[in-house]
């Protein structure tokens, strides 16, 4: 009648699964990263945000100081409205700028804040104001075709008919 | 017809039935009946044999008894009242009343002797361990087990798991103990024994015990009144062991008396032998 | 025009089973309260389909943790993306993997012993004797082992996970020698607790209660002979696995679809 054998057993049973648990979220996911801390809300309007995604870090000088909650168009102004829960352990003025960019070559977008030169910080709620928006692809390579025909137009060479711009792939 | 002097008992109809079947007609699946028309009366405080061949139903009516499916036409009543298998309250009162020995004990292997005996108390008392275990113990001291009580069911022989499972069924002291083939199985003296605990513990509490068996030897030795049954599920035969013995009917005494061919033919019905060989027989 | 009917009556007698399963799932589930009122027959039960399949399951979550790293890092190393492998093993093992290939040892260890241990208990009349004692056998048998495997099941699969990640740093770490440091903190920025890590519970949740209901159902409605519990727990495995897989496809398509 290993009764207390039995209890005993299980209850190890359940530790080691907790013990699984703990060992899966904090060293192979993010909550250690981003849990607790008080936050506050940021909106920034981008014209473009590119291949941003809803979680996708905010980041200044390359340190995660807040995380993209959420992804919306703005009726009036076809924007893209873009919310941030900002760690309220860092302040920004209100002048900094925010631009997405491209983690590594092919890798993930943030959004980078840069500090502005201003000494009044953002309040919760506040919008900043400086945008940019992210680089599409598209657009550089029309660019950079265009100016390549350009310069060659200012030679007397026969020179192709400029391509369409942005148009057919 | 001398009545034997420690047993007196009154003409069967008028005999206070704890449990009466009524009409019975019952079968599995609707196209064979197991039981067709059978009335029986089981007399309060005595003990009834239900004796018969293989296939001739005597288990079925003890499965009807303990409620387990529902009769088509006729009635299974218990103390008066008729047995409804949709009425769950109804059931558990009743099957808290009876204690049932199974063929082959029906034992719980994971659990020890003691543990099995002890099952019926810690599920329906609130007793605490000392209580239980002066219980257990005294059932088992019953039917003369108690010095196996640590035991696992594995280690215990066909004839004692018979015992521990008797002692189990009469854990809560039930009111009807019903034996499916207690019989069946056992050596000469494991037989002497049950047969005699069945009695004793029936005269000691004055429970109803129904025993279906077809050792019609042992079952003589210690019942008040017997049916006999034949298939498909008809009685052929009640009265008291001597009033039995006594009967000059054919298919009775063929059962009682054993003999290989009578009304029960000994072969199963076939195509005549010769055809059945190849043979040609003569011409007709 | 026979051979409609006959698929006709087969289709019919599918449905008429369906409809069985679900009567007893449903009186399984009114037994619940009433067998939780006395916890140790289900504890007995985790220990003996969760302790016991410690053995199984963890040497299993090893060796597939060794071979995902192993193919993972020659798959990626051709793209310069070895650092990613801790990532891929962890998303594979913690979304998919874990679950369902717990479930499917689950099933073929402890849903075998299950459905045999209650088809014999069911051949030896031993559910019969205690309904005649007035004591139901699926809120006393059934009921614990049911709870048992839902308790048991998602611990099983964290376990799987958790040493399958294991496995991987042994072998991308120590035996191929990437960096540790890329190796932990890309799991770390790229694994989502909520979604990931709490996807593939739920999921290994659902798994233990198809797995245990199958099992405790197998074995209760088996014929009480050999080789009615013999087939009664191929059926275990088969319908099990079969429904784990179907299951992981609904809810995968479900939970990680692209919004």
């Amino acid at each position: 009648m290993n009764r207390k054998g039995t209890e005993a057993l299980v209850g190890f049973f359940v530790l080691l699964g907790i013990a699984a648990l703990v060992f899966l979220s904090l060293k192979a996911a993010n909550l250690s990263s981003f849990s607790g801390g008080e936050t506050y809300t940021l909106t920034a309007k981008f014209d473009n945000i590119g291949g941003l995604k809803v979680r996708s870090p905010v980041r200044s000088a390359g340190v995660t100081v807040g995380r993209v909650t959420s992804i919306a168009l703005d009726p009036k102004t076809y924007q893209g409205v873009v919310t941030l829960d900002m760690q309220k352990s860092v302040l920004f003025p209100n002048d900094s700028s925010a631009r997405i960019l491209t983690s590594g070559l092919l890798g993930d977008q943030y959004v980078g804040l840069e500090a502005g030169p201003g000494e009044k910080n953002f309040a919760a709620g506040d919008t900043i104001k400086q945008t940019q928006s992210a680089i599409v692809l598209e657009s550089l390579i029309s660019q950079f075709l265009f100016s390549k025909a350009a310069d060659a137009g200012a030679t007397p060479a026969p020179a192709p008919a400029p391509p369409a711009a942005g148009g057919k792939k | 017809m001398q009545s034997e002097s420690l047993r007196t008992t009154p003409d069967h109809a008028s005999v206070d039935a704890l449990i009466e079947i009524d009409h019975v007609t019952f079968g599995y699946d609707p196209s064979r009946n197991i039981l067709n028309d059978i009335s029986m009366r089981f007399g309060r405080g005595q003990v009834t044999a239900i004796l018969g061949g293989s296939g001739c139903g005597k288990t079925t009516v003890l499965r009807l008894i303990g409620g387990v499916h529902p009769v088509g036409k006729g009635s299974v009543k218990f103390d008066g009242h008729a047995i409804d298998t949709r009425n769950a309250a109804q059931l558990y009162n009743l099957r808290r009343r009876l204690g049932m020995l199974f063929q082959f004990g029906a034992l719980f292997t994971d659990l020890s002797v003691f543990e099995n005996v002890a099952f019926p108390l810690r599920e329906h008392t609130d007793l605490d361990d000392t209580m239980i275990r002066d219980i257990v113990l005294m059932k088992l001291n019953a039917v003369g087990l108690r010095g196996a009580a640590k035991l696992r069911i594995s280690e215990i022989s066909g004839g004692m798991g018979r015992r521990v499972a008797l002692a189990r069924a009469i854990a809560l002291d039930p009111e009807v103990l019903l034996y499916d083939e207690p019989f069946t199985g056992l050596d000469p003296i494991a037989m002497g024994v049950t047969a005699n605990l069945i009695r004793k513990l029936n005269d000691a509490t004055g429970a109803t015990s129904l025993v279906v068996s077809h050792d019609v030897h042992e079952c003589f030795a210690i019942c008040d009144y017997a049916y006999i049954m034949a298939a498909p599920g008809v009685v052929i035969a009640h009265g008291r062991p001597e009033e039995l013995n006594a009967s000059e009917d054919p298919q009775v005494r063929q059962f009682l008396r054993g003999e290989p061919d009578g009304p029960v033919p000994f072969h199963y019905p076939a195509l005549p032998f010769a055809q059945d060989l190849g043979l040609r027989g003569p011409a007709a | 025009m026979s051979w409609l009917a006959a698929i006709g009556r087969y289709v019919i007698e599918c449905v008429r089973a369906l409809g069985h399963h679900a009567f007893f799932f449903w009186e399984l589930l009114r037994t619940l309260p009433v067998s939780l009122k006395r916890p140790y027959f289900s504890v007995v039960q985790v220990h003996a389909l969760g302790n016991l399949s410690l053995l199984v399951i963890l040497s299993s979550g090893l060796a597939v943790g060794f071979v995902l790293a192993l193919q993972t890092y020659y798959a990626l190393v051709t793209y310069g993306a070895a650092d990613s492998v801790g990532l891929v093993v962890n998303l594979s093992l913690v979304r998919e993997l874990g679950p369902v290939v717990t479930a499917l040892l689950f099933a073929g260890r402890a849903g075998t012993s299950l459905t045999a241990e209650i088809g014999l208990m069911k051949a030896g009349e031993q559910l019969a004797a205690m309904e005649l004692m007035a004591v139901d056998p699926k809120s006393r048998v059934l009921a614990p082992r049911f709870i048992g495997g839902v308790i048991a099941m998602p611990i099983l699969a964290l376990l799987f996970s958790a040493v399958g990640i294991l496995g991987a740093y042994l072998v991308g770490v120590q035996l191929i020698g990437l960096d540790p440091g890329n190796f932990w903190s890309a799991m770390e920025n790229g694994v989502d607790v909520k979604r990931d890590l709490g996807n593939g519970i739920i999921k290994s949740i659902v798994f233990g209660v198809i797995c245990s209901f199958v099992a405790v159902y197998q074995g209760y409605e088996a014929k009480a002979t050999p080789e009615g519990v013999a087939r009664a727990t191929t059926r275990t495995v088969v319908i099990s696995s079969l429904s784990v897989l179907a299951m992981d496809f609904l809810l995968t398509a479900l939970m990680f679809s692209t919004r």
